[in-house]
């Protein structure tokens, strides 16, 4: 299910002294499988972009077509635009309100449309998928669970209407490191197991850089590159002066062959990193 | 959408209505309110249009503008027009059609009362339009000032409805964003029945009950460590002033007031 952002743009408020651009002729093609890092800094219109896919903001000009259809044309059923791409808003345990953590999750399955036993089904799976223990939570009430879990939770409820395409914006903001990987974790295992397409947001170099498979760098309402994140990395300037870095273990790199270590371009994983430094040092993994 | 809900209207500017004291702008709405009441005859209303008028021209607003604000009124309005041009008791039919009786004097009642609420409103809205929220609470403290020697809580009146006002734009923005996170996940909130439609909102309410109080717990902490206790012996960043340009706004407008009361009393139409 490719989605075609064709031209996109989007102005806050046109027609008033505060209009404000906040996509500038944007085109992107997102095929399947595929877990693109959509990067910016704040205020570049990433979030703005992700809530074109799913129809909840229309364009002002240019179109989003999903699966063949373009979701930007008056009278199409964005309930089954909704149903197709889940998306996951920042802080989303901020949208909790059920009594219990199943009826929680239980709202968009029951949104669209399903029957009980489905529903039943759907609810089981998605608070297994962001690992957590059903018999134990399903009952609970979601505030009274830790901020983490209440994350989980809500992304749960998200994953319950089985979407094929995952948009998930800034998923590990105020997370703790621990709470942080186990979200990430969770994100990795969804791609590589259900193989859905995933959508990440972020600013963090270092979360994105393992995870996805093709990079987009946004700078105030435009696309400025996009490529494998071996491409993307190449271009710290480029990335510097919008705001952006590249992650530690990139940059821990060009320094040392800055310094004169004979160290190969490109690299920018921790692994990568790791194993090229032990290589130089004692000429094979695991010398000291 | 909800973004599109704004309470406080305020047109920023630099005019000379904007930089009256806003004091003075509030005792000089109520005096218009005064006039306004005093008009007698439908033709005397050029009184408050001329002030109105040149209101406008002073603080650079459009009539446009001033005349939006009227919009949400207008059901009211057509109510207490059509009360009036029926239900009033009068000597000369104008029209006879069954039942319904128009009346001359029906008719000049009908216009007298749409036209009072017509320049209440739009004259209250160029105090709106021209002064900030902070501005007229901070005015309204200061005139409810006196009676805090009685123990009327001027301060903290105006300490809520600065942090009412405050949080205005904040939680509309929170709600937008609920409602948006559940329209993802299959909400519905524009079709269905009344009841169906209510239903659909709890979703969107219990999430922002719980910012709310979170954000008041929050505020209430940060307000505290830095020491609030209260108005007693609290000092202004910005001291409210009356200026030269506060005076000539007063004369002006009381000689508007004497000028409609004269004109009702003596010259009748």
């Amino acid at each position: 299910m490719p989605i075609q952002i064709e031209h996109l743009t989007h102005a806050y408020m046109p027609d008033s002294p505060f209009s404000a651009v906040a996509l500038d002729d944007v085109c992107l093609t997102i095929e399947d499988g595929e877990f693109i890092g959509l990067l910016g800094h704040t205020g570049s219109g990433k979030t703005t972009l992700v809530q074109h896919l799913n129809g909840l903001l229309k364009p002002t000009s240019g179109r989003v077509v999903v699966d063949g259809l373009d979701i930007t044309e008056k009278g199409v059923s964005l309930i089954e635009v909704r149903k197709k791409i889940g998306l996951v808003f920042q802080y989303p345990e901020y949208q909790l309100f059920e009594e219990t953590v199943a009826k929680d999750v239980a709202f968009g399955p029951k949104n669209i449309g399903l029957s009980d036993e489905e529903i039943d089904r759907r609810v089981r799976h998605a608070i297994q998928l962001v690992g957590l223990n059903y018999d134990k939570i399903a009952e609970r009430s979601p505030f009274e669970l830790s901020g983490g879990q209440m994350r989980r939770v809500a992304i749960a409820g998200v994953l319950a209407m089985e979407p094929k395409v995952l948009i998930l914006d800034e998923p590990t903001a105020g997370l703790d490191p621990a709470g942080r990987n186990s979200i990430l974790n969770m994100i990795r295992n969804l791609h590589k197991e259900s193989g859905i397409t995933i959508i990440m947001v972020s600013h963090n170099m270092d979360d994105i850089s393992t995870l996805a498979t093709r990079l987009v760098v946004m700078s105030k309402g435009r696309m400025v590159l996009t490529g494998s994140p071996r491409e993307v990395f190449q271009q710290r300037e480029l990335l510097e002066s919008v705001g952006l870095g590249v992650p530690q273990a990139a940059q821990l790199a060009e320094e040392l062959i800055a310094a004169g270590y004979d160290i190969p371009q490109g690299l920018y994983t921790q692994e990568e990193v790791v194993e090229a430094i032990l290589a130089l040092h004692g000429k094979g993994a695991g010398a000291c | 959408m909800l973004r599109d809900i704004t309470l406080g209207q305020y047109m920023p500017g630099n005019s000379l209505i904007h930089r009256l004291d806003p004091r003075t702008k509030i005792l000089l709405t109520v005096l218009y309110i005064v006039m306004v009441f005093c008009v007698s005859s439908p033709v005397w209303y050029v009184i408050p249009l001329a002030y109105i008028l040149l209101c406008a021209k002073l603080s650079g607003l459009r009539v446009r503008q001033l005349l939006s604000s009227v919009k949400p009124l207008r059901f009211l309005l057509i109510l207490t027009f059509a009360l009036n041009l029926f239900f009033s008791s009068g000597e000369t039919t104008l029209i006879q059609w069954g039942f319904f009786r128009i009346s001359k004097e029906g008719l000049m009642t009908a216009v007298h009362f749409s036209m009072r609420l017509i320049f209440l409103v739009t004259g209250t809205a160029v105090l709106t339009l021209t002064t900030s929220p902070i501005a007229l609470c901070d005015g309204i403290e200061s005139l409810l000032k006196p009676l805090s020697k009685i123990g009327f809580p001027s301060h903290e009146l105006a300490m809520m409805m600065t942090i009412a006002l405050r949080f205005i734009p904040t939680l509309t923005e929170e709600a937008d964003k609920i409602q948006k996170a559940q329209m993802a996940r299959g909400a519905d909130f524009e079709s269905g029945n009344l009841i169906k439609r209510a239903k659909a909102m709890i979703p969107l309410l219990v999430p922002l009950f719980v910012s709310a109080f979170r954000r008041a717990g929050e505020l209430a902490m940060a307000m505290e460590s830095r020491c609030y206790h209260g108005g007693e012996g609290r000092t202004r960043l910005r001291v409210l002033k009356f200026q030269k340009i506060d005076l000539w706004a007063a004369l002006v407008s009381v000689a508007a007031l004497f000028l409609t009361i004269l004109c009702g009393k003596w010259i009748k139409l």
